[in-house]
């Protein structure tokens, strides 16, 4: 294996404009499988979600799952496709045995949607990505290599099966080359996928968390001499599983091919695995091997032929795009496009809406999502959407500080006890005593204790240095756990110290 | 008329893993020639308007609801397996030495 030197990124795109296609596999979020009744459940007992359909036994029969169409026209739909009036499943051969039977059931020249696209943003820029078709397809099982180095293929003594993900629906969106996206385009990449994902989210056809294998993405790239009509030879990245790998994917490929080009030398059309650790790819020819797949339409499947009425119908029901809805919450929420991009990074928007649809103002729905409920999500490692606390709750205890009874800092705490399970905002400001003291024979006594141990600062205070009072205030609410109204506490220490505030 | 090579025969054989010894290199293309020249005569036959067909009946939109029917325990479904291992179907070695 040869290694090749790097070109540097600027020196590639000096004399090579990029070509790519993107090809996103996205698993549908349906409660059986595509052509069976089989459950998609996560997380359970090994072949234990199989029937003899989805294990390819002699004379059993698919039936397609009424859902998994609807949601591939939906799909179509929102990525402004057309919609074939008629198309089949096809069945694309291979021998492998990720699946049992020996085929996958696929659409080969007749996708249920074509012709569309997606308008990403890249830097404030709108950029049209084309769709070339989204078709429907299932999954593969799950293979375990044994005897290799850390469940490599290579090197393996024996394989195990597990077939209960093969035959889950997926769509394969395929877009048409990328091209004119000069030096953004790996960003324009990312862009895309992640706009899809949002897309896909909105639809609710899936949950597209690309961490766990729902959304899946292959990164075709070739470089051609500017100026030249052409396209060069491409390769495909295959299985780039999380956003900033697909930019990182498209990038290190753009190097690659400058410096195998630089040196007088020819891309081979091949298949490359990405590699997180270095964002580098390496030369991978696993099972992609024979692409001689022998496609022909599967006679166990009727055709699919949505009607045009059916299609009109599912057209109304597609949610605001979210690219419209990020532009319309960012003017009514007054925030910048960075602001919106955090918010959009932290998977947030959800949440804040329905917090806000709770009775909470914007600022104050956003900064907690934003900011404690994110940092936790952050820790443990979950989605936003998983914290187990309800935007109505998250609406309470803005409440609860916008009337005064808590402070943030009181309000943190309700928060992690709703997060511990204590009890909604009420029961855990109840359970744990969280109020803000403002009455002031109550404050006046730790007041005095704090002025009795910081004789120092009290005597700045008294010298006319008024900004000293912080020091006294920080003792007061040290000493009262958080819970004194600081405002008050401050007008109490000049009261007595004869500062004006 | 079709003319299948011993080249194709050998294609198709490794693209189905299919070990074959030469003399069944030439017996098979022979054969599959005499079989695709049966089945062209079809094409023959059809005109302009016979479209083609992929299923026999003139059905479409046949689909089930998205619910959830029992499964064969992995027991039932390993029970035809020739080896298994963790509850998994156990198969030889996929890539040779390289
Ligand atoms: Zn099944």
């Amino acid at each position: 294996m040869t290694v090749t030197e790097l070109v540097s990124y600027e020196d590639a795109l000096a004399s090579y404009e990029p070509v790519m296609g993107l090809e996103v596999h996205v698993e549908l979020g349906t409660a059986t499988k595509m052509f069976c009744g089989c459950s998609t459940a996560l997380g359970a007992e090994p072949n234990s979600q199989t029937c003899p359909t989805c294990l390819g036994m002699p004379g059993s029969l698919p039936v397609v799952n009424a859902t998994g169409i609807e949601s591939a026209v939906r799909i179509g739909l929102a990525l402004n496709c057309k919609i074939a009036e008629w198309c089949r499943f096809a069945r694309k051969n291979y021998f492998y045995p990720d699946m049992p039977k020996n085929f996958q059931t696929s659409q080969y020249d007749e996708p249920i949607a074509f012709d569309g696209y997606l308008d990403v943003e890249v830097e404030g820029e709108t950029f049209r990505v084309e769709i070339e078709r989204a078709h429907m397809e299932e999954d593969t099982g799950k293979s375990t290599h044994v005897g290799g180095a850390t469940g490599r293929i290579h090197g393996a003594s024996h394989s195990l099966l597990d077939y209960n993900r093969a035959g889950i629906p997926l769509i394969e969106i395929v877009t048409k080359p990328i091209v004119g996206a000069g030096d953004r385009a790996p960003e324009v990449a990312k862009a895309y996928v992640a706009e899809l994902r949002e897309l896909i989210k909105a639809l609710g056809v899936s949950e597209a968390r690309m961490e766990m294998g729902q959304m899946r993405c292959d990164v075709n790239l070739s470089l051609r001499p500017k100026g030249q009509e052409k396209f060069g030879t491409r390769s495909e990245t295959k299985n780039v599983n999380s956003l900033r790998s697909v930019e990182r994917a498209a990038r290190y490929e753009i190097m690659r091919h400058a410096a195998v080009l630089g040196d007088g030398g020819t891309i081979v059309q091949e298949t490359r695995h990405f590699h997180e650790d270095d964002g580098s790819t390496t030369s991978g020819r696993v099972k992609e091997e024979a692409e001689d797949y022998r496609y022909f339409p599967e006679p166990d499947l009727v055709p699919v032929a949505p009607s045009r009425e059916w299609v009109e119908e599912l057209r109304n029901t597609l949610p605001e795009l979210p690219r419209v809805q990020r532009q319309r919450l960012k003017a009514e929420w007054g925030l910048s496009d960075h602001e919106m991009q955090s918010v959009l990074n932290a998977g947030a928007i959800p949440s804040i809406v329905a917090t806000i649809e709770a009775g909470a103002a914007a600022d104050q729905a956003r900064k907690w999502w934003m900011g404690e409920l994110a940092r936790r999500a952050n820790e443990d490692g979950v989605e936003l959407s998983a914290l187990p606390i309800t935007p109505a709750q998250v609406a309470r205890v803005a409440a609860l500080v916008s009337e005064g009874s808590l402070n943030d800092k009181l309000a943190r705490q309700v928060i992690e006890g709703v997060l511990a399970g204590e009890g909604d905002p009420d029961t855990v400001v109840e359970k744990r005593g969280l109020k803000v003291v403002s009455d002031d024979s109550a404050l006046g006594a730790a007041v005095d204790e704090a002025i009795a141990g910081n004789q120092a600062v009290a005597d700045k205070i008294r010298g006319g240095k008024v900004q000293a009072a912080g020091a006294l205030v920080g003792a007061v609410m040290k000493a009262t756990r958080g819970q004194a109204d600081a405002a008050r506490v401050r007008e109490l220490i000049l009261e007595r110290l004869g500062g004006q505030g | 008329m079709p003319g299948i090579t011993r080249e194709e025969v050998a294609h198709l054989a490794r693209l189905a893993r299919l070990e074959l010894q030469a003399e069944e290199l030439d017996h098979f293309a022979e054969q599959l020639d005499d079989i695709i020249g049966a089945v062209a005569r079809v094409s023959d036959v059809a005109d302009e308007d016979v479209p083609p067909t992929s299923h026999p009946l003139p059905l479409t939109n046949v689909m089930r609801a998205d619910e959830v029917r029992p499964s064969l325990t992995p027991q039932q479904a390993l029970s035809g397996a020739p080896a298994q291992e963790q509850q998994r179907f156990k198969v030889p070695q996929i890539l040779g030495e390289e």
